[in-house]
């Protein structure tokens, strides 16, 4: 089970999270900074995230045994031109 | 015999027309028959007569509902709904029409309302069941076909609007006997991988358009329960936008198309983009501000602090210092020039009174034997010797009388 550390979602949630107590102000400058430049990192995460995504297909195989897999098909591998149904 | 009671034409038709308006069966039905002397009046009501082996019914369709219909042709069988009512200008009944199906299936829809009351009977259609959709998914099952445009449509719009999603396709029929199956079977297969290995967010069931029979394995009770069974919250996007399925009812969100679906399922990279950097400027503001504020309040103590800094004291120590050392001097020179002053009257004074300077006046001193200095008669007696001492020197000199001064 291979799962990545951080995904999109979580790293936009902190961000969110850290605009939110960096809006509601009450911290000492040193910490504000430093959620302002966590904040800063994450944006620059979320899109580099979004930059380099790739949409990934995979068609789940029930094996003779009962047992799943999910196997990145040639046809499914490649882009959008090569998708199945295209006429 | 004179009649009892006379009725005039409209009272009786009126009459009539308020019994068929009562009647239950007469106010809400569908009607399979063939379509006969069709035709659409420039007005765009449509006129036209159902019939089947031994009756005919003439029918209507105002023009307000044919607009949004496909209108049915000469000869074609259809399963038609609306009541049933009296046209009193001609005293004729007449059936009025609101929705049209195509014939030769009429036990399909009637199945198709037959399993729709159930379910919703069971509460499988209530929106309380309605599970929310992940709006950021990490990962989407996918139950179609693979040879389907469906799914290639989905695709498209999933890598248009978020290729960050990981789609995992469980291929199935969309249509015939096996569909049905097939199509539960998909939907327990993800259910397992999500449980089993990595956890789905959202499963889109998908089909193209089609006629009713082809979308008919999205009315068959298995798919529905499997729907209903399913953990992982379901879109649904069947057919086209008119189509509605009783999988579109027990879906957690039904789409009007498969592109629809993949739309629900996933957010717009390009609302996220905006969204990002709307973020990112609140924090940019945010920390503006308070590196603005800060600094304007060190400002502010840094001239307070200098307002009460020692450097100042001490440089207003050193001015009075200066002050004083000047006054002192100030001070000590006049203090010095009173000085001079008196001690020049005193030279003068002692210049006055020194012998020399009163010798030079012509005075003289007077000394007898060992240096005493006569001052008085009563010192010297006649024929003494003394010494004079006048301004330039000394002689000798002798007392030759002594009067003595009368007092």
């Amino acid at each position: 089970m291979s799962q990545a550390p951080c995904t999109f979602e979580d790293l936009y949630q902190e961000l969110e999270e850290t605009v939110r107590r960096l809006e509601a102000g009450n911290l000492p400058l040193a910490e504000s900074l430093a959620l302002f430049e966590r904040g800063a990192a994450l944006t620059e995460q979320c899109n580099a995230l979004l930059d380099q995504a790739e949409l990934r297909v995979r068609q789940l195989v029930v094996r003779a045994d009962g047992s799943l897999e999910a196997e990145a098909g040639d046809s499914l591998q490649q882009g959008p031109e090569d998708w199945p149904g295209r006429a | 015999m004179p009649p009892t009671s006379v009725y005039t034409v409209s009272q009786v038709s009126a009459y009539i027309k308020s019994l068929f308006a009562e009647d239950v069966l007469l106010g809400d039905l569908w009607l399979s028959g063939e379509i006969s002397n069709f035709k659409q009046a420039t007005s765009g009501h449509c006129y036209f007569t159902l019939k089947d082996a031994t009756s005919c019914i003439k029918a209507v369709i105002w023009r307000t509902q044919a607009n949004g219909m496909r209108l049915p042709r000469e000869g074609d069988a259809v399963v038609a709904h609306g009541y049933v009512s009296v046209y009193e200008p001609r005293g004729d009944y007449q059936f009025y029409v609101d929705a049209l199906q195509p014939g030769g299936i009429g036990w399909l829809w009637q199945e198709f309302q037959r399993l729709k009351t159930q379910l919703e009977a069971e509460g499988l259609f209530e929106a309380a069941r309605k599970r929310p959709i992940q709006s950021l998914p990490l990962r989407l099952g996918i139950v179609t076909s693979p040879a389907a445009a469906a799914l290639r449509d989905i695709l498209r719009t999933l890598d248009r609007r978020f290729p960050l999603v990981s789609v995992l396709l469980a291929p199935c029929a969309v249509q015939g006997d096996l569909a049905p199956a097939g199509i539960v079977a998909a939907i327990q297969a993800l259910n397992r991988w999500s449980t089993e290995r990595e956890p789905l967010d959202t499963i889109i069931i998908a089909r193209g358009g089609g006629s009713l029979e082809e979308l008919w394995a999205f009315n068959d009770e298995r798919v529905a329960r499997a729907i209903a069974a399913s953990s992982i919250p379901v879109i649904s996007g069947v057919g086209h936008e008119t189509d509605f399925t009783i999988a579109d009812f027990v879906a957690d969100l039904r789409a009007p198309t498969p592109t629809g679906a993949a739309t629900a399922a996933v957010p717009d990279m390009r609302e996220l983009r905006i969204a990002l950097a709307g973020l990112f400027s609140v924090a940019q503001n945010e920390i503006g501000a308070r590196l603005d504020a800060a600094r304007s309040g060190t400002q502010t103590l840094a001239a307070r602090l200098e307002r009460l800094s020692p450097q100042r004291g001490i440089a207003e120590d050193r001015q009075r210092l200066d002050d004083l050392q000047r006054r002192a001097t100030l001070a000590m020179a006049n203090r010095l020039a009173t000085w001079h002053e008196r001690v020049r009257s005193r030279q003068q004074y002692l210049d006055g009174i020194h012998p020399a300077n009163v010798l030079a006046r012509g005075y003289s001193i007077v000394t007898r034997a060992g240096d005493e200095v006569v001052s008085s008669t009563e010192q010297v007696s006649p024929g003494e010797r003394i010494h004079v001492r006048v301004s330039d020197g000394t002689f000798g000199a002798e007392v030759t009388g002594n009067q003595g001064e009368s007092k």
